[in-house]
C-alpha cells in the first residue's frame, strides 16, 4: 500500500514538474523550406531564427519563458506547407515563423489567420499583405516597396531606356515581374523581352540566347537563388555584357558562392544585406558565420529579426497574448536602441508591411559591396 | 545565325550528356535486361563523392575526381550489381524496375540527409572562357563537353567492336546461353557492363555538375530524358542512344528559344509518343520479331 502511495505521489510530482516546464516555455514553431527549391532561403532563415532564439534563451527567454522552436520542412511545396502550418497550430503556438516561398504562404496563411496566430513570413509577393489578414507580418520588403527602388535605379543610375526581364514562373516571380513591369513602364522604360523560366530549371542556354537577342540596355533577373546562379553562369558562358540587375536575390551570398566569377558585376537593390555598413549587422554576420560556418544572406537576417520583433512586442505588452501581439505589431516601430536584435530601425504598417533603410549594391571580386544606403520610404 | 550556332552548340553539349547516360541504359538492358530507373541519380551521386572527398578528406580537386571515379565504379558498378540486380533479376524485370526506383529515392534522400539539401558549387576541370565564332560567342565549356562525349563514345565503340573483350560482351548481349556454351565468362562480361555504366555516369556527372550545380534532385529530369533518348534512338543499339541524346538536347534548346519555354519539358514526351506510334524500334534501332 505504501509503495502504491509513493508511486502515485511520484507520478503527481512528475506531472506537476512537466506542467511547470511547459508553462515556462513559449512555442515559436519554424515552418520553413529546408529542402526543394527554397532550401537555401529556408536554411538561412531557420539558422538566423535559431541564433536569435538561443541568444534570448541564454538571457532568460521572453518574460521569463524559454522559447521552444520545433522545425518542420515545407519541402518548398505549398501543399506540404499547409499541412505543416496546421501541425504547428495543433501545438498551441504563440506565433509562427515562416515560410518564405510566397506560394506556400498564400496557401497556409489563412490557417494561422483563422486560429488568430501571428505569422512572421519571409515572403515578398506583393499581394500577401493585401488580403486583409491582420495576422501576417513581413520580415522584409514586399515587392511593392522594393520594385520602385530598383526601377528608379535603372532609370537614374543606369540611364536605361529598354530592359529585358527574366523571371521565375511561381508566385514570387510572377508577383515581382508584374510589379517590376508596372514600375519601369511608369518611368518610361520599355520592356523589350519578357521571359518566364521554371522553378528548379537547370538549363538556361535558350533563355540567355533570347535575353541577348533583345539587345536591351539592362537585363533584370528575378528568380530564386539556385536558378539565379545557373542563369549567371550561363550568361557568363555566352559572353553577356549587358548590365545584369537584380533585386536582393540575384546579389545574395549563396548566389555569389554558387555562381562564382559569373556573379561579378551584378548590380541592384538589396532590402537586407549581411554586408550592410552597420555595426549591428556586421556583429550579427560574425556571430552567424562563426556558428554555422557560412555567410548569411538576407533570409538569415529575416529569421533573426523576426524573433527579436516577437520578443520586443511581447515585452511591450507584458504578457503572452496572441491577439494583442498582432494588434501591437501594426504601426510598431522598433529601434536598435530599444531592441539591439532588430539590427536596424524597422516599422510595420497597418497591413503588416515593413519599412526600413535599404541598399544599392554591386558584386565585386566575389563579394557584395554596398554602394549606397537608401532611406526609409516613410522618411 | 549567331543565335542558331549558340543554340546548336549548347544543345549538342546537353545532348552529349544525355547520350552518355542513355548509353548506360542501353548497355545494361542488352547484357542483363536491367532497366535502371536510378540512372539519373547515378549521375547525381558521383559529384557528391568528389565534393565529400574535397570537404572531408581535404583532397585537391583532381585527386578527389579520381577517388570519386573509383568509388563510383565500386558503389554504382560492382555493389549495384551484386546487392540489387543479382538477387532481384531472377524474379523478373518488373521487381527490378521497382527496386531501382526505390534505390533512386534512397540515393536522393541520403545525399539530402548526409550532405546538403541545397545546391553546391562544383569546380570545372576545364577553362570557362569563350570563343568568338562568326559573331557567336561559343563557350569552351560546351565544346569540352561535346569533345569528351564524342571521345568517350568513340572509345566505347572501339572497345565493343575492336577488342576481344568487347566482342565477348556483344556476344553475351546477343545470346548469353550460346555465349556461355562457347566458353565466354558471361557473368564477368555483365559485370564489365555495369562498370562501364558506372564510368559513363561518373563522366556525365563531372561534365554536367559545374553547369547545373550539384544537387540531390539533379537526377530526376536527367534520368527521365536519358531514358526517353534511349527509346527514341533505339533501345537495342548504342548508336541509337547517341542519336536520341543529341536529338533531344538540340530540340529542347530550339523549342525553348523559338517555340515555347513553358512546354519544353513535354517535348521529349511528344517525341517518345511519335516514335512509338510511327517507328517503335527507334530512329536507328533494329526491328526485332518475336515468335509466339
Amino acid at each position: 500500500m505504501k509503495t502504491w502511495i509513493k508511486s502515485a505521489l511520484a507520478a503527481a510530482l512528475a506531472i506537476g514538474a512537466a506542467t511547470t516546464a511547459a508553462q515556462q516555455t513559449v512555442n515559436l514553431p519554424i515552418v520553413i523550406e529546408l529542402s526543394g527549391a527554397g532550401a537555401v532561403s529556408g536554411t538561412n532563415f531557420r539558422d538566423g531564427a535559431m541564433l536569435a532564439i538561443d541568444e534570448i534563451n541564454a538571457r532568460g527567454g521572453i518574460l521569463g519563458r524559454k522559447i521552444n522552436a520545433p522545425q518542420t520542412d515545407t519541402q518548398s511545396n505549398p501543399g506540404v506547407s499547409r499541412a505543416q502550418v496546421q501541425k504547428a497550430l495543433d501545438g498551441n503556438p504563440y506565433a509562427i515563423l515562416g515560410p518564405i516561398f510566397s506560394g506556400s504562404v498564400k496557401a497556409n496563411m489563412v490557417l494561422a489567420q483563422q486560429a488568430e496566430v501571428p505569422q512572421f513570413t519571409g515572403a515578398e509577393a506583393a499581394d500577401i499583405t493585401q488580403a486583409g489578414n491582420a495576422y501576417i507580418f513581413r520580415t522584409s520588403f514586399g515587392q511593392q516597396a522594393s520594385m520602385p527602388k530598383i526601377a528608379n535605379y535603372i532609370r537614374d543610375g543606369l540611364k536605361a531606356k529598354t530592359v529585358a526581364v527574366l523571371w521565375v514562373n511561381n508566385d514570387f516571380g510572377k508577383g515581382g515581374r508584374d510589379t517590376f513591369v508596372k514600375e519601369v513602364t511608369a518611368r518610361g522604360i520599355k520592356v523589350v523581352a519578357d521571359i518566364s523560366t521554371e522553378s528548379g530549371q537547370v538549363d538556361f542556354a535558350a533563355d540567355v540566347v533570347k535575353v541577348k537577342g533583345a539587345n536591351a540596355d539592362a537585363i533584370f533577373a528575378y528568380t530564386n537563388e539556385e536558378e539565379s546562379a545557373r542563369f549567371l553562369r550561363e550568361a557568363r558562358k555566352q559572353g553577356v555584357s549587358t548590365p545584369l540587375i537584380g533585386e536582393t536575390t540575384l546579389l545574395n551570398q549563396k548566389v555569389i558562392e554558387l555562381a562564382g566569377d559569373a556573379a561579378n558585376g551584378v548590380r541592384g537593390h538589396v532590402g537586407l544585406s549581411a554586408e550592410a555598413p552597420i555595426p549591428a549587422v556586421q556583429e550579427f554576420r560574425a556571430k552567424f558565420t562563426k556558428r554555422f560556418g557560412y555567410v548569411p544572406d538576407h533570409n538569415g537576417i529575416k529569421g533573426y529579426t523576426a524573433v527579436y520583433a516577437v520578443k520586443h512586442a511581447t515585452e511591450r505588452i507584458g504578457k503572452f497574448d496572441r491577439k494583442l501581439l498582432a494588434q501591437t505589431m501594426h504601426g510598431l516601430t522598433i529601434t536598435p536602441q530599444q531592441e539591439p536584435g532588430i539590427l536596424m530601425e524597422t516599422t510595420w504598417d497597418d497591413k503588416g508591411d515593413i519599412d526600413r533603410i535599404s541598399f544599392l549594391a554591386e558584386v565585386v571580386d566575389g563579394k557584395q559591396k554596398i554602394v549606397q544606403t537608401l532611406p526609409k520610404l516613410g522618411k | 545565325m549567331a543565335d542558331i550556332l549558340q543554340l546548336l552548340v549548347a544543345g549538342l553539349a546537353t545532348g552529349g550528356i544525355y547520350a552518355l547516360v542513355a548509353i548506360g541504359f542501353v548497355l545494361l538492358w542488352q547484357t542483363s535486361q536491367t532497366i535502371n530507373f536510378a540512372q539519373g541519380e547515378f549521375v547525381m551521386v558521383p559529384a557528391f563523392f568528389v565534393l565529400a572527398a574535397m570537404k572531408l578528406g581535404g583532397l585537391s580537386f583532381p585527386v578527389a575526381m579520381l577517388l570519386g571515379l573509383l568509388v563510383t565504379l565500386v558503389v554504382l558498378g560492382l555493389l549495384f550489381k551484386r546487392l540489387v540486380v543479382d538477387p532481384i533479376i531472377r524474379h523478373g524485370v518488373l521487381p527490378l524496375v521497382i527496386s531501382t526506383i526505390a534505390l533512386a529515392i534512397f540515393l536522393k534522400e541520403s545525399v539530402k540527409e548526409f550532405y546538403a539539401a541545397d545546391a553546391q558549387p562544383f569546380p570545372a576541370a576545364w577553362a570557362t572562357t569563350n570563343l568568338a565564332v562568326g559573331g557567336a560567342v561559343v563557350s569552351v565549356q560546351n565544346l569540352v563537353i561535346i569533345a569528351v562525349a564524342v571521345v568517350a563514345v568513340a572509345a566505347l565503340q572501339y572497345f565493343l567492336a575492336g577488342t576481344q573483350t568487347g566482342r565477348r560482351m556483344q556476344a553475351t548481349a546477343q545470346n548469353p546461353v550460346l555465349a556461355r556454351i562457347l566458353g565466354i565468362p558471361v557473368e564477368r562480361m555483365i559485370l564489365y557492363t555495369f562498370l562501364i555504366n558506372a564510368g559513363l555516369v561518373a563522366l556525365a556527372s563531372f561534365l554536367v555538375s559545374p553547369i547545373y550545380l550539384a544537387k540531390f534532385s539533379n537526377g530526376e529530369t536527367l534520368g527521365l530524358v536519358a531514358f526517353i533518348a534511349a527509346i527514341v534512338g533505339g533501345f537495342n543499339q548504342v548508336r541509337g542512344a547517341i542519336v536520341g541524346g543529341l536529338l533531344l538536347g538540340v530540340v529542347d534548346n530550339f523549342v525553348a528559344a523559338y517555340l515555347t519555354a513553358q512546354y519544353r519539358g513535354a517535348i521529349p514526351l511528344f517525341l517518345l509518343i511519335a516514335v512509338i506510334l510511327f517507328r517503335p524500334q527507334g530512329l536507328v534501332g533494329r526491328a526485332e520479331e518475336r515468335t509466339v
